[in-house]
C-alpha cells in the first residue's frame, strides 16, 4: 500500500501539537494546571496520541520515500531520523545534568538526606554518562525519545512489510505485543529495572498508526462510521471516566463492583495495557467523527499555534521537556502558588508556539535560499518530510 | 509522562469498601500540637489490626519500624527526635498502662527487596505486634522494576504475618526539590494497590506532607542545615502515626470517620 498523495492532514499536526502541550503540563510536578489533561479523565494519556500520530506521519513520509527511492534509501533516512532524535535526547540529558548539578550545590535539608541521594550519581559521571548514552540510564520524564529511537530503529522492515502485506505486518505487531506480555520482554535499564515505556508493547500503537496511514484508516472507515462503534466508544469513554472519578473522589469507589476492580487493575502503562489502547481508540473514533479532515476551522488562526507545534514535533517536544524542568525550577525558587502555576503553564505553551513559529520561519528562508539552484523535481520534493508530514 | 499523582492510577476502588478512610489531624485528635493538623485528606487507609488490638488488651505493644533513610534524622539526637521515637512517646501517652516499645531496623539506601532480606531475623528478635514498613523512596530512586517492588511488599507482608505481626505501610516523603528527579508515582500507586489487596493500612505520608507544604505549615522548599523543622515534621508524623495505630486497633471500627 502506497501513501496517498493528498493535501496534508492538519488534524495530525493539531492533535500532536495538543499532545505536546499536555505532555509539557504533565511533566511539571505538582502543577495544578495538569488537571486539565486527559489522563485525569480516563485510562490513556497524551503519550498514546503522540506515539500513534508519530507512527502515522513516519509511515506517510518514509512510505513515500520507499515507494519512490526504494528500501535502502528510505531505511537510511529512517535511521538518520533516529540519529537526530538520539542527539536531541543527549542534548536534553545535558540540560538535566546542569539542573541536577545546580540543585546538588544549592539545596540542603536534613529532612531529605535520603532523597538527596538521587544526586549521588554525579559522583560517578564515568558510569552515569555512558549508561545515559547507551539509553539505559534515563532520568524522570526522559523516556519518550528513547522509545521513539528504538521504534525507528526497527521501523524500516516493518514499513517494507506494511507496504506489501499490511495485514501481516499488523498481525506481526500484535504478536510482538502479545509475546512481550507473555514472556515479560522489555529492555534493561540502569542502575536496574526495565524501560518505563516498553518498546515491545508500545510498538503496537506506532505500527498501528503506520498501518492507518498506509490505507488502514480507509479500510476501517466503514467500521469507524458505524453507529454501533460510536455507541461502544461513548460507553467505554463514560466507563473510563467513571473509574477515573474514583481516583480523585475515593468515596465513589464504593459504587464500583469488586469484580470490576479485580478485572481492570492495575492499569499498566509500561506495557501499554489493553484498557489504555481501547481508551485511545475510543477517543480517536469520536475525534475523527467530530473533526472531519476538511473542517474549515482547522485553517483558523486559533488552531495555528497547536498545528505549528505538531508540525515540528521533535524540536517542540524537547523544548517542552526543558520548559517543564524550568517550570519546576520556578516553583521551587520563586513561588509555587496556584497563580504562578497557571502563569508558568500558559507562558510555557506560548514559548512552545513561538518556537514552532520560529522553526517554520527558518524552514521558509532555508527553502528560499536553496531552492533556486537545486532544480529538484516535484516528485522528490513531495518526499521531503517538510512537505509530506512535517518532521516526523 | 510517568504518572505523578501519588494516589492516582491503580487504586482498587471496590476493595476500599472494606477500608475506612481517616482524616488525620482532625479536631478529634486534640492532643496534638496545632501545626500537625491539616485540612483535607484522607491521609490514610485504615484496616483493622487484630494483633495490635490484642497487644493493647494485653498491656504490652511492641512495634518494629522497618525503614530507610527517611525514617531517621542525622545528628547526636537523631534517634530521639525521629518519628519512631516520637511514635513511642505519643502512644505511651495515649495508652496509659500499656507498655509500648519501638525497635527500629532503619538503614538508608535500602529498597523493599533489601529490607525483606533482613526481615526474618528482625521479626524473630523483637516479636512485634506491628511492623511499620516505610519504603518505596529508594526503589523509585533506583527505578526498581515496579513488579519486583510489589512482589517484595507481598513477601514482606507474608513474613510479618507468619511471625504474628500486623503490617502498616508508610509511603515516601513529599520532597518538592527532588520531585522532578524521583518518579515516585508508580511505586506509591503499587504500594497502595498491594495494601488494599492485602488489607494493610497505609499512612499516606506523601499527601500529608504535601498538604503541610501547600497550607504553609512547614516550608519544605528552602535550603537549611538546621534540624529544627525536620524534627517538628518527625514529631507530627510520630503523633499522627500513633493516631492511625489507635484508630486501626479500635475494638469496633466505625464505618467512616471523615
Amino acid at each position: 500500500m502506497v501513501p496517498t498523495t493528498t493535501e496534508r492532514d492538519l488534524r495530525l499536526d493539531l492533535f500532536r501539537g495538543l499532545a505536546l502541550w499536555l505532555i509539557f503540563l504533565d511533566h511539571i510536578p505538582s502543577n495544578a494546571v495538569s488537571w486539565v489533561t486527559i489522563r485525569n479523565y480516563g485510562f490513556s494519556d497524551a503519550t498514546e496520541i503522540f506515539v500513534f500520530i508519530s507512527g502515522y506521519t513516519v509511515a506517510f513520509v518514509y512510505g513515500r520515500s520507499m515507494y519512490l527511492n526504494g528500501f535502502l534509501i528510505a531505511a537510511a533516512r529512517v535511521l538518520k531520523r533516529a540519529w537526530q532524535i538520539y542527539v536531541a535526547h543527549i542534548f536534553l540529558f545535558a540540560i538535566y545534568l546542569a539542573e541536577i548539578s545546580y540543585i546538588a550545590h544549592s539545596f540542603e535539608n536534613p529532612l531529605y538526606t535520603e532523597e538527596m541521594g538521587v544526586l549521588n550519581f554525579l559522583n560517578s559521571p564515568d558510569v552515569t554518562i555512558i549508561e545515559a548514552m547507551l539509553l539505559k540510564f534515563k532520568p524522570v520524564n526522559m523516556d519518550v525519545l528513547p522509545l521513539y529511537i528504538v521504534l525507528l530503529l526497527g521501523f524500516a522492515p516493518f514499513l517494507w512489510l506494511l507496504m506489501r502485506v499490511p495485514t501481516i505486518a499488523l498481525l506481526a505487531s500484535v504478536a510482538i505485543y502479545t509475546l512481550s506480555w507473555l514472556f515479560d520482554w522489555n529492555l534493561p535499564a540502569w542502575p536496574q529495572g526495565v524501560w518505563v515505556f516498553n518498546p515491545f508493547a508500545w510498538q503496537f500503537l506506532f505500527i498501528f498508526g503506520a498501518w492507518c496511514a498506509l490505507g488502514g484508516a480507509a479500510r476501517l472507515s466503514r467500521a469507524i462510521n458505524s453507529p454501533i462503534t460510536l455507541v461502544l466508544a461513548i460507553v467505554y469513554l463514560l466507563f473510563a471516566f467513571g473509574i477515573a472519578l474514583t481516583w480523585h473522589i475515593p468515596t465513589l469507589g464504593a459504587f464500583v463492583p469488586s469484580f470490576v476492580g479485580d478485572l481492570i487493575y492495575p492499569i499498566d502503562k509500561t506495557n501499554l495495557d489493553v484498557l489504555r489502547i481501547l481508551h485511545f481508540l475510543a477517543l480517536a473514533i469520536i475525534t475523527v467523527r467530530l473533526v472531519p479532515r476538511d473542517w474549515p476551522a482547522l485553517k483558523s488562526p486559533w488552531f495555528k499555534p497547536a498545528i505549528m507545534c505538531g508540525a515540528h514535533s521533535l524540536g517542540i517536544f524537547c523544548l517542552g521537556v526543558f520548559l517543564s524542568f524550568a517550570g519546576h525550577f520556578v516553583f521551587t525558587e520563586v513561588s509555587n502558588r496556584v497563580p504562578v502555576q497557571i502563569l508558568v503553564s500558559v507562558a510555557g505553551i506560548a514559548i512552545m508556539a513561538g518556537a514552532a513559529w520560529l522553526i517554520s520561519w527558518y524552514r521558509i528562508i532555508e527553502r528560499q535560499g536553496s531552492g533556486s539552484g537545486s532544480g529538484s523535481s516535484t516528485r522528490t520534493q513531495a518526499a521531503k518530510p517538510s512537505l509530506a508530514g512535517g518532521d516526523t | 509522562m510517568s504518572g505523578r499523582r501519588p494516589w492516582g492510577l491503580g487504586v482498587p476502588v471496590s476493595a476500599c469498601l472494606a477500608a475506612l478512610f481517616l482524616s488525620l489531624g482532625s479536631p478529634a485528635h486534640a492532643t496534638n500540637p496545632a501545626e500537625c493538623g491539616v485540612d483535607g485528606g484522607p491521609f490514610a487507609i485504615a484496616f483493622p489490626m487484630q494483633h495490635v488490638k490484642k497487644a493493647i488488651a494485653d498491656k504490652s505493644l511492641s512495634i518494629l519500624v522497618v525503614g530507610a533513610g527517611s525514617s531517621q534524622l542525622p545528628g547526636p539526637n537523631g534517634a530521639a527526635n525521629s518519628y519512631p521515637a516520637r511514635l513511642q512517646q505519643s502512644l505511651s501517652r495515649k495508652l496509659p498502662g500499656v507498655q509500648v516499645s519501638v525497635t527500629t531496623d532503619v538503614k538508608s539506601r535500602r529498597t523493599a527487596v533489601d529490607m525483606v532480606k533482613t526481615l526474618p531475623a528482625e521479626l524473630a528478635a523483637s516479636h512485634p505486634a506491628l511492623m511499620l514498613w516505610q519504603t518505596a523512596t529508594v526503589d523509585a530512586m533506583q527505578a526498581v522494576d515496579p513488579d519486583q517492588f510489589s512482589q517484595a511488599l507481598d513477601k514482606g507482608i507474608r513474613k510479618a504475618r507468619a511471625a504474628g505481626a500486623d503490617v502498616m505501610f508508610i509511603n515516601p516523603q513529599y520532597s518538592p526539590r527532588t520531585e522532578s528527579m524521583i518518579a515516585l508515582g508508580v511505586y506509591v500507586e503499587n504500594m497502595r494497590w498491594v495494601a488494599v489487596q492485602q488489607e494493610v493500612p497505609v499512612f499516606d505520608r506523601f499527601s500529608l506532607m504535601k498538604a503541610w507544604s501547600d497550607q504553609g505549615t512547614f516550608d519544605l522548599y528552602s535550603p537549611t542545615k538546621k534540624l529544627d523543622m525536620a524534627e517538628r515534621v518527625h514529631d507530627c508524623i510520630g503523633r499522627l502515626l500513633a493516631d492511625l495505630v489507635l484508630e486501626a486497633a479500635k475494638p469496633t471500627p466505625p464505618a467512616d470517620n471523615n
